[in-house]
């Protein structure tokens, strides 16, 4: 195992990429389908709204190219920091 | 060839595809039984944990929900699915890491206690059941309209056939039975919505269906369900009429819950490595995503039908005759639906019609949960489409309820008797506990599911309220911070499980038994937080709890911080381990 402070830098890189990954996760949801719902309402789409779209559609893609990217980037981190299997 | 033969043709063939490819598969890797997801590619592994994933509160409860709220169910959209990017991201790579088999056994070995392990088994079948009562619900609901029974033999039929499929056992560990279930769920859910899509918009993809224009009116066909609505007295498809409060702590409490699920965490137990179980997390959602994106349009176009039948000439013109819905051939379904108790008319004010508006006066009751089922049948689709939607809903519900009944009696004869109260029992005596535990469960969920606290999906919502509220946060703290301790973690869990417990016993009956409650989710206790919803509240109550206490008590010992720095580096990952 590598020394303590590679780990370290190693969990903080992680933690970053996780916090990142959060934020656009709460914002495509919680965001665009609940609390933004308003402010989107004048962006029509299908008969509706922006908001209804991200609540019933659009937050899913998101989630799905967020699962990925995390994936990839944190086997590229895992090289990097010579921590992979 | 009639319906009733047809569905029975159909189940039938699935029912003997699965056991031919558990009797198939067995043969090499019975000795691999724990790991059977090891080897076994994330594209694989990811649908069989789809498979394990979907059940009857997805497959056959969730859209006829969103039918019936629009707007104010997305909750169910965004929470069952949001959950796996937390799942890649905070609990799946570092449990797989830490490499033993049961969730309990995290817990009880991060915060070094037996107290700890036990309080995280008495959380994990608190959820578990409650789960399982959502779940003989839809077996219910399936088996009652399938064999043409009322809704309460049907329940009984379906609780014999869990109990079957579950001491059998085998066939759930073997991921490529549940692949083969996987594919048969998708099926049956995207077939039908594919012909009604097409139908009703001319457009062969459900999702972009939803969007599109109604070819009836030229309009969008969310626009033109609206416009029914309206004149039926309904709320708007598209409105919001739930507080965003609720919403909000509705969507937290379903995504957490999502990642603090014992049975889906365990999937990504036995991936072969670190990398794969972020990546595991991934495809499952994929294929989950596959049905998640269809329900809504299932749902919309499911209510555009069901209005379009009770009002042939447009909402605007006069309702079906009743007369109609006791002779139209087209209309086989009402009657066989009325059959199972699930769906009722009523002529209240004698005028020969059956008139379905929002007011007092509405004339047609229909359950939430048959609207899956029934769909095909409102939109005249072929008989062979009927019976797949059949053996799809049996696949979805039999596949989950089994897998939680082997978490449940596993929690029960591993973590509890074997780890604790009788170390030295021997391999048949754990067996027999293992069985003993399932069959109880399944007795009490029966029991329970004859007056079912909710829709199925709303029951399951509940089990995921309470698996929010306490192991969830127990996973993230035990991997996420170093200073939380064991008499912090087990306070946490405590008081998260208990006051969520209360919460949702006080709206839906102690020990959900019928009558029971002293308030009700349609004016809920606090503010308008629904006992649906109370699992966000219940995760965070266990965060401060744990914080405070662990915070006034020791740090943990030196090797449980170096335990936790190991779990966050994948490095060194190697087979899972028995113990």
């Amino acid at each position: 195992m590598a020394d303590n402070s590679e780990n370290n830098a190693y969990w903080s890189a992680n933690k970053r990429i996780i916090g990142i990954s959060l934020v656009i996760w709460f914002i495509c949801s919680f965001g665009f389908g609940i609390l933004l719902r308003p402010m989107l309402a004048g962006i029509k789409i299908g008969g509706t709204d922006l908001g209804f779209w991200f609540a019933q559609q659009g937050s899913i893609l998101v989630f799905l190219v967020l699962i990925f990217t995390y994936a990839a980037k944190m086997n590229k981190l895992d090289k990097q920091h010579g921590v992979d299997e | 060839m009639d319906q009733f033969t047809l569905n029975l043709i159909v189940v039938g063939a699935t029912f003997a595809l699965y056991i031919g490819i558990a009797i198939w598969a067995r043969a090499g890797s019975t000795s691999e039984f724990y790991a059977a997801g090891r080897g076994v590619h994330p594209v694989v592994n990811g649908m069989a944990t789809g498979a394990d994933w979907m059940s009857a509160a997805s497959f056959i409860s969730m859209a006829g929900i969103i039918s019936f709220g629009g707007y104010n169910t997305s909750a169910y959209l965004m929470g069952w699915t949001g959950g796996y990017v937390l799942l890649a991201m905070l609990i799946a790579p570092y449990l797989r890491k830490f490499g033993k088999f049961t969730v309990p056994e995290f817990i009880g070995d991060r915060f070094y206690s037996q107290t700890a392990r036990t309080v995280a088994v008495i959380c994990l079948i608190t959820a578990s059941l409650t789960y399982v009562i959502g779940q003989m619900t839809g077996v219910g609901v399936a088996f009652s309209r399938f064999l043409e029974v009322d809704n309460t033999t049907g329940l009984l039929i379906g609780a014999a056939i869990v109990f079957f499929y579950a001491v059998i056992g085998g066939m759930k560990g073997i991921t490529y039975t549940q692949v083969a279930q996987y594919v048969v769920l998708i099926t049956a859910y995207t077939i039908p919505a594919i012909f009604i899509s097409l139908k009703l918009t001319g457009n062969p993809i459900p999702p972009l269906g939803l969007f599109a224009d109604a070819k009836s009116t030229g309009l969008p066909i969310l626009e033109t369900l609206n416009g029914m609505l309206e004149d039926l007295g309904f709320a708007e498809y598209t409105r919001q009429t739930d507080t965003t409060l609720n919403m909000f702590l509705f969507t937290v409490s379903l995504m957490i819950g999502t990642a603090g699920l014992p049975h889906v965490i365990v999937r990504f137990f036995t991936v072969p490595t670190v990398a794969d179980a972020r990546s595991s997390a991934g495809w499952a959602l994929v294929f989950i995503a596959l049905l998640y994106l269809t329900a809504p349009a299932v749902g919309a176009m499911a209510r555009v039908n069901l209005i379009d039948t009770f009002y042939p000439n447009g909402t605007q013109s006069e309702a079906v005759s009743l007369d109609a819905i006791e002779n139209s051939e087209s209309l086989d379904w009402v009657r066989n639906w009325e059959q199972t108790g699930l769906l009722g008319f009523d002529d209240k004010n004698g005028n020969g019609l059956i008139e379905y508006n929002g007011s007092a006066e509405n004339e047609l009751t229909v359950n939430r949960d048959i609207i899956t089922l029934a769909n095909p049948e409102i939109a005249n689709l072929p008989g062979w489409v009927i019976a797949l939607v059949a053996a799809g809903g049996l696949a979805a519900a039999l596949s989950t309820a089994a897998g939680l009944l082997m978490a449940i009696s596993s929690a029960v004869s591993h973590d509890l008797i074997k780890s604790q109260i009788n170390p030295s029992i021997s391999e048949k005596g754990e067996l027999m506990s293992a069985r003993v535990s399932m069959a109880v469960a399944i007795v009490i969920a029966t029991y329970l599911g004859l007056n079912p606290p909710g829709f199925a999906a709303q029951t399951v919502a509940l089990a995921f309220g309470l698996a929010a509220s306490s192991i969830f946060p127990a996973l993230l703290m035990g991997i996420f911070s170093k200073r939380v301790n064991n008499k912090g973690a087990v306070a946490g869990m405590i008081a998260g499980l208990a006051v969520t417990v209360v919460y949702i016993f006080l709206h839906k009956g102690w020990f959900f038994i019928p009558g029971t409650n002293s308030f009700d989710d349609s004016d809920p206790l606090l503010l308008s937080i629904k006992s649906t919803s109370f699992g966000s509240i219940g995760a965070l109550v266990n965060f401060v709890v744990a914080y405070v206490v662990s915070n006034a008590t020791d740090e943990p010992p030196v090797e449980i911080q170096e335990l936790v720095e190991s779990v966050r580096i994948p490095r060194g990952a190697g087979g899972a381990v028995d113990h």
